[in-house]
């Protein structure tokens, strides 16, 4: 497949189940609000070491937030439950409590339910209160759904209170989607990379965790010191190109990498076509030779994203 | 399905405990049977047919037509289905009631939704003392749930209330939101004397300075967060509590009661 001068190759992306989350900050303004937002998502590029993934994954109009005020929508993947409950409270609790004018709540609805402020609020030394808003009460028609109470705790700060909704909700997502833009020159690759991130960045439910969404470091499975459990990707590091069993050609000088973690495999498949689509547009006269994909030759992640169906 | 109603034909000069005609108990109940069922007033035990006309099928709605000031325990321990009473009723409306509403055209009596556990009770009237209290000797009001009064409220309004809100578009009498133990109670309206009297925990909202108690610390003026997600909630309410116009955040804070835990708050609009 070639699109633009671009060759498509028949490869995929192999991904993962994990769980993720999603929580609203809000705060005076957006500044704030984003401020907290990238202390909360700051080094959660990787699980490998980092614990979780994380990434702002759009900003919010004031209607579009519990408490009127503007906000950003974050969204955190870790590979289990406990993981992400750990990652989701140590930054609730180091990030946005300590932002100034920050508000938390919850940014998804689910059956399983982490704490988000529930554990924070012993920071307020007994002066914390909480509040309870029972929708079934207010609307017995909503009586039969399956959250309709919600639990706030106002916790008294230096700068007011902070208002923490204390829980939100743990859905099954999946991690490690993504494409490789092979370029004839650095400069090239990385200007599709962020061509491709403006595009993507307006799909919801995903995010490119890693800086500015792009990743010049992909990895391999292995290493051959004993202690890692991966290592660059020699097969597309081009100054290796005629040192190791390459997958470039003479003309690629520079491979960058887009990962996605989204909440269902059709958000990922809408973000890779966009984001391919994007790099595609500058076509082979911006120095794009080709779009391929990691994997692990489909025996590690049960989720497949095949890039030439993507683009069909 | 017509909703199963209750028309009452005679006042009878005793109460009567109208515990028996909830939405979970007429269940798959034939009309006969309903009609045969017991009902005490006083202390002779009436068929319920002797005091109603019956009509009607859908037991997951009840009406309860000309109803008067005698008629106790309406909606006690509902656990679901609705509930509209047209006139008055007696005492202990919806007491510990678990799920579902009820509402009254009409006024009510002591110890409405006292010791009520989730679910909507309205009060278009007003209504007597003990709003969402515990009974005497409890130890624990209303645990969850809502109630909206449209008219006024006698004293002792959530007395010792655990949880859930008491809303009053008019005034209170004394001791609003004594002993409280946490919860929320808006007043719209005056309130009396002694405001949160040996309250623990809990908010009171008050649109009008009331008469603070030594007992009360004054913490300043301050916009709270919370106070806008909770006047959001109550945007599905047929109320003027759910009107933007009436929503505000800024508020004097009062901390108290110190005679008691102190961990209380009145917040009054400012």
């Amino acid at each position: 497949m070639i699109i633009n001068g671009v060759r498509i190759d028949a490869t995929f992306a192999e991904a993962f189940p994990m769980k993720a989350t999603r929580a609203i900050i809000t705060a005076q303004n957006e500044k704030w609000a984003l401020i907290a937002a990238q202390a909360m998502t700051g080094f959660a590029t990787s699980v490998i070491a980092c614990g979780c993934e994380a990434g702002i994954e759009r900003c919010l109009t004031p209607e579009e937030t519990p408490d009127g005020r503007p906000g950003v929508a974050v969204l955190i993947f870790a590979m289990g439950g406990k993981g992400l409950a750990k990652q989701l409270e140590t930054r609730a609790g180091q990030c946005v409590l300590t932002s100034p004018t920050s508000a938390l709540f919850a940014g998804i609805e689910s059956d399983i339910k982490i704490p988000l402020g529930k554990n924070l609020r012993y920071f307020g030394d007994g002066f914390q209160i909480a509040k309870v808003i029972d929708q079934a009460s207010l609307n017995p028609s909503l009586a039969k759904s399956s959250s309709t109470t919600k639990r706030y705790w106002r916790i008294p700060v230096m700068d007011g209170e902070f208002l923490t909704e204390a829980t939100t909700g743990q859905v099954e997502a999946i991690g490690g989607g993504n494409f490789l833009v092979l370029a004839t020159s650095q400069p090239q690759a990385l200007a599709a990379c962020e061509a491709a991130i403006d595009a993507m960045k307006k799909i919801p439910n995903v995010i490119m965790p890693f800086p500015g969404g792009v990743v010049r470091s992909g990895s391999k499975v292995g290493s051959k010191y004993k202690a890692l459990n991966a290592s660059t990707n020699d097969a597309f590091c081009p100054t290796l190109k005629g040192m190791t069993n390459t997958d470039l050609s003479a003309d690629i000088e520079s491979v960058m990498e887009i990962v996605i973690d989204g909440l269902t495999k059709t958000d990922i498949d809408l973000a890779m076509r966009v984001g391919i689509e994007a790099v595609c547009a500058l076509g082979a006269q911006h120095g794009i030779k080709r779009i391929s994909a990691g994997n692990y030759g489909g025996k590690l992640g049960p989720f497949h994203f095949h890039l030439q169906e993507i683009m069909a | 399905m017509s909703a199963l109603t209750f028309t009452l034909t005679i006042q009878p000069n005793q109460r009567v405990d109208m515990s028996p005609l909830v939405c979970q108990a007429l269940q798959q109940r034939e009309l006969s049977e309903i009609a045969a069922m017991p009902l005490h007033c006083g202390k002779k035990t009436l068929r319920v047919d002797e005091l109603f006309t019956i009509s009607g099928s859908d037991s997951s709605h009840i009406i309860i037509k000309n109803s008067f000031n005698k008629l106790d325990f309406i909606g006690k321990d509902l656990a679901g289905g609705r509930i509209t009473v047209e006139g008055d009723v007696g005492a202990y409306l919806g007491l510990g009631m678990l799920a579902g509403s009820i509402s009254v055209v009409g006024n009510t009596g002591l110890y409405a939704g006292a010791e009520m556990k989730k679910g909507y009770l309205e009060i278009n009237g007003n209504t007597g003392d003990f709003l969402g209290g515990a009974l005497p000797g409890n130890k624990i009001g209303m645990k969850g749930g809502l109630i909206l009064v449209k008219g006024d409220a006698g004293a002792r309004v959530g007395d010792h209330l655990r949880r859930g809100m008491i809303l009053i578009e008019g005034n209170t009498g004394d001791y609003c939101g004594s002993r409280m133990i946490a919860g929320t109670i808006a007043v719209m309206g005056t309130t009396g004397q002694h405001v949160g009297y040996a309250m623990r925990r809990g908010t009171l909202l008050l649109w009008n300075t009331p008469h603070i108690s030594a007992s009360f610390n004054d913490c300043g003026t301050h916009t709270l967060a919370f106070l806008p997600i909770m006047f959001k909630a109550f945007a599905t309410l047929n109320s003027r509590f759910a009107e933007s116009s009436t929503a505000f955040n800024r508020v004097q804070r009062y901390a108290g009661d110190m005679a008691e835990m102190g961990r209380g708050e009145i917040l009054v609009k400012h």
